[in-house]
């Protein structure tokens, strides 16, 4: 089927606001009360859809597995927020904002829904001042900027080293504001493990209270989901250790279309793994790329030496050297890759030769250390803690970890899915970022959708439905109850010999070495021959102790990584399908003899929506094509 | 720190074990074999439960999510300090080289009246949340706003602002605190705010409702034992608990002059 996004057509620069205007219906103030949004997810997406939906009037639900909705993984965002306000006055124009993250998401994604994104982003920055985030300013007391990778602007915000934790407290505490209004009724610790469809349209979600195991439907009249992103399915990733696919997996067995599952963000700066036992990967945000210079040892012979021992002729700054307009501000994807590249040939450094250099030297002797520990402070602590090693004295290693997903939940330019009633938002959707997202992009994302497009799309949606059609009492809704009890039942009742955590390494390791950050036929058809056998043993094999009425962290896992191995299927399926290389999304057999990764624009200029078809079943394919009338297709160069 | 590099440790873990909200408690013994230098805490523990688990037993409950020291998940009192007493640090970031081979560490969740525990280390801290949906906010509308350049804002008051907004809420300065008050985290709320123009217009209500809020939800008296800052793993100073307790003379001051009401019912009406 050839799926339509719905995009206005038209002047792409007029698009959003006649779209908003004359297309868009309006739910009347007095009858907004009447429907219920289920709000899933509290990061900055959902924590500002929540807020905005309820302060029109509104009656919201929201939902979160953490213990309160401040600690969503937006909350780790460490380096700036972009906007298209061109206070430095060099060159930034929503047109340019526009034009680079379509260029850095290697032409994969819509024109609309890119432009309308670098349209609200000034809006987001007013928005945030106004709730008291505290942004970085300068000594006249006007906002401050820096500079991000994919970018030859500074057109990012920022709040020291926590700039998601700052615009989440704001939209946190817009949130807490309405729950203490009483407009949204937030329910932390909840876990959402099913949604429900009712005639076609998602209508309630069957959740698992955390604390007492009670597994119970909630109903609303539209479904909003901003679960956040998957790439904990490489096990080790910069994401939270709850952070799962399982709302939008359960969404998709339900029909939702699951849109460019294959476009993972491998983010070049995380602090390398040191052992086995290891949990997570930490970042260090992009900016310090702004002040690091990246670099190897020329002769694999000093890669066991001291970085200061090794003089500066024998060291090869490897990103200035290939992108030199570019240099250490190259995009992720590339980055990434070429450190890879360096490590490969066994100019590594740090354990297992998998490190290279980020060295400060060069900034602190110009810009003095105080200067540096003001911009990076808390990083370098961060890395120290970690890895013992002090970064003002000797340079830090880093090397590429999954970060990011770029592939989500289909959804049109109103952000709905595929079926009607259900929103997806934030890094939960496929929207904006096509194959590859600029640095600072992220936290853009899901402010924009949350507190600027949703509450007009959403309207449009409810404007055309009775409220209150469903009722708990539903057939589906009995059913969707008793199925998440059935399957809690089944993974208490398996008492095997696997612990949870070992199926989840095992996919993780599978998954990064295969499909990680350069992909083969090979590599993919190994990988996808050998996950249904993990599958079924982990149905067979797994050990879950306790009970399910009760806190049962071991139940939680055992869920979201029986989600996770079913999921990662689907993602080699789509990366084994796109014969070429985009953004995240690098295939070996497609590459320019320079290492660069190529496009088939010809074949593959469009989004890969995939429909589920059951356990073990080959999903069947939408495309939605794509159309540039904007932009020139061009061959993305750094150089 | 006198785990050599490339030593591994054995250690004895002596936990706080709680099935449930309203059962009893008690101190149990475990080992924690082959931890290296580099494992941090909450990875020392992982190894723990996987033993456990593979033993047929019940893991240990800790809450923990980005284990990188930001979300304020993780929570749990080590030797009788919460996050374990390294500066600045949270107990997902500290790391197993801090102890040596043969420590016992004593492992409890945080105890305040206002936080139960809901199982082993797990405890209930939405009591904070009701502080800051009392007021600790500025009371804008999504859209509509003044541009961000619009009203200036002195470096150095930003800078404080931030200082204040650190915070992650984790609660270990009411774990810390032998009153159990929310002293700290609620007097950087309010000064982040009070020291911003955006929020400076319903400081005085503001202030007066999470004061409230405070004793409403089980928190108890600052005594200035300042026992909370030292716990801190972002480093909130206790400043701004004076500066609390200076908008708060301050609003009731106003208050008593008629030129404003704090009484204005930020939530619940
Ligand atoms: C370390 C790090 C640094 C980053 N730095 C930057 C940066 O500098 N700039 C930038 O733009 N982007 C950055 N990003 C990316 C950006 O932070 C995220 O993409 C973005 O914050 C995601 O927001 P979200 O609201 O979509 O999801 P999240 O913030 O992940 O929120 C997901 C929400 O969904 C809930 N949830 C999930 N599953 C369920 C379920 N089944 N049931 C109930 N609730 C559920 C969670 O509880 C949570 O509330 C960074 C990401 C990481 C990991
Ligand atoms: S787990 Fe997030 S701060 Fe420790």
């Amino acid at each position: 089927m050839i799926l339509d996004g719905k995009a206005p057509t038209g002047k792409i620069q007029d698009s959003w606001d006649d779209h908003r205007f004359a297309s868009l219906k309006l739910v009347n103030p007095a009858n907004k009360r009447k429907y219920k949004v289920l709000v899933v997810g509290t990061g900055l997406a959902g924590a500002s859809a929540a807020a905005t939906l309820a302060e029109l009037g509104y009656q919201v639900e929201a939902f979160c597995y953490q213990d309160s909705p401040r600690r969503a993984h937006s909350i780790a965002a460490q380096g700036g927020i972009n906007a298209a306000k061109a206070y430095p006055n060099d060159g930034d124009s929503i047109y340019r904002l526009f034009y680079d993250t379509i260029k850095g998401g290697d032409f994969r994604a819509r024109e609309a829904d890119v432009w309308r994104l670098a349209q609200v982003s000034n809006n987001i920055i007013d928005q945030c001042v106004a709730q008291g985030v505290p942004f970085a300013r300068d000594y006249a007391g006007y906002l401050d900027n820096r500079s991000f990778g994919g970018a030859q602007v500074s057109r990012t915000f920022y709040a020291r080293g926590q700039t998601g934790q700052q615009l989440l407290l704001g939209a946190y505490s817009a949130l807490s504001r309405q729950i203490g209004l009483g407009t949204v009724k937030m329910f932390p610790r909840t876990e959402m493990l099913d949604l429900v469809v009712v005639d076609g349209e998602a209508k309630a979600i069957t959740v698992r209270d955390l604390v007492t195991g009670e597994v119970r439907t909630h109903v609303g009249d539209a479904v909003v989901l901003a679960t956040g992103g998957y790439v904990n399915v490489f096990y080790l990733s910069t994401n939270a250790m709850g952070c799962s696919v399982t709302a939008i997996w359960k969404a998709h067995k339900k029909g939702a279309y699951l849109a460019n599952p294959c476009y993972t963000q491998i983010h070049p700066t995380c602090i390398p793994q040191a052992g086995d036992y290891q949990s997570k990967l930490t970042l260090m945000s992009e900016s310090l790329r702004n002040d690091g210079r990246i670099w190897v040892p020329k002769k694999k012979e000093d890669c066991g030496k001291a970085p200061g021992d090794i003089p500066e002729a024998d060291r090869d700054y490897y990103l200035e050297r290939k992108y030199p307009s570019y240099g250490n501000l190259a995009p992720r994807d590339i980055a990434s890759r070429a450190a890879k590249e360096q490590c490969d040939e066994g100019r590594g450094v740090g354990p297992g030769g998998r490190g290279v250099y980020l060295d400060f030297s060069a900034s602190i002797e110009r810009l003095g250390e105080g200067t540096i520990r003001e911009r990076y402070g808390n990083l370098f602590e961060m890395y120290e803690r970690i890895t013992d090693e002090n970064a003002y004295k000797r340079p830090m290693r880093i090397y590429p970890a999954p970060h990011y997903s770029m592939g989500g939940l289909w959804v049109d330019y109103n952000l709905q899915s595929n079926i009607p009633g259900l929103f997806v938002l934030g890094e939960a959707n496929f929207s904006v970022h096509g194959a590859n997202r600029l640095g600072a992009s992220a936290l853009m994302q899901g402010l924009a959708d949350g507190y600027f497009v949703i509450p007009y799309t959403i309207a449009n949606y409810l404007a055309q439905t009775k409220p209150g059609k469903v009722t708990a009492d539903d057939p589906e809704c009995r059913k969707s109850i008793a199925d998440v009890q059935a399957e809690r039942k089944q993974l208490l009742g398996i008492n095997g010999k696997k612990t949870v955590s070992e199926f989840m390494r095992e996919v993780g390791v599978l998954m990064w070495n295969n499909v990680g950050m350069a992909r083969s036929q090979q590599s993919l058809t190994d990988t996808l021959q050998k996950l249904p056998g993990i599958r079924e043993e982990f149905w067979q094999n797994v050990k879950v102790s306790g009970s399910g009425d009760e806190l049962n962290q071991q139940l939680e896992n055992a869920g979201r990584t029986a989600d996770f191995i079913e999921f990662a299927e689907l993602l080699c399926r789509d990366a084994l399908h796109r014969e070429e290389s985009c953004g995240g999304h690098f295939r070996v057999e497609h590459q320019y003899p320079d290492g660069e990764a190529m496009r088939d624009d010809a074949n593959f200029t469009y989004s890969a929506a995939w429909q589920w078809k059951g356990t073990g079943q080959t999903p069947e394919l939408h495309k939605e094509p794509l159309k540039f009338d904007n932009v020139h297709l061009a061959v993305r160069s750094y150089k | 720190m006198s785990a050599t590099e490339h030593g591994t440790m054995n250690l004895k873990l002596i936990v706080w074990r709680q099935s449930g909200p309203d059962k009893p408690g008690r101190f149990e013994t475990y080992d924690a074999k082959n931890i290296t230098p580099h494992h941090s805490f909450l990875e020392m523990l992982d190894v723990v439960n996987e033993d456990l688990i593979k033993a047929g037993k019940d893991p240990i409950a800790f809450d923990h999510d980005c284990r990188e020291g930001i979300c304020g998940a993780c929570s749990a009192v080590v030797n009788g300090v919460p996050h374990g007493g390294q500066e600045r640090t949270t107990l997902c970031q500290l790391h197993m080289r801090k102890f040596k081979d043969g420590d016992a560490i004593y492992l409890e969740p945080w105890r305040a009246r206002a936080f139960p525990i809901l199982r082993d280390l797990i405890v209930d801290r939405t009591a904070l949340d009701r502080l800051v949906q009392a007021a600790g906010f500025v009371s804008c509308h999504t859209g509509g706003v003044a541009d961000g350049n619009a009203i200036l804002i002195g470096k150095p008051e930003a800078d404080y602002a931030m200082d204040a907004a650190e915070c992650i809420g984790c609660g270990a300065c009411v774990a810390a605190c032998p009153n159990g008050a929310a002293m700290l985290f609620a007097g950087a709320k309010v000064a982040q705010l009070a020291e911003l123009p955006q929020g400076q217009v319903e400081a005085p209500q503001r202030v007066a409702a999470m004061v409230k809020a405070m004793s409403d939800n089980d928190f108890g008296n600052c005594t200035n034992h300042y026992e909370c800052e030292g716990a801190c793993p972002k480093g909130v100073k206790v400043k701004f608990i004076a500066r609390l307790n200076r908008e708060f003379t301050k609003a009731l001051f106003q208050e008593t002059l008629g030129t404003i009401s704090t009484n204005r019912g930020t939530s619940k009406e």
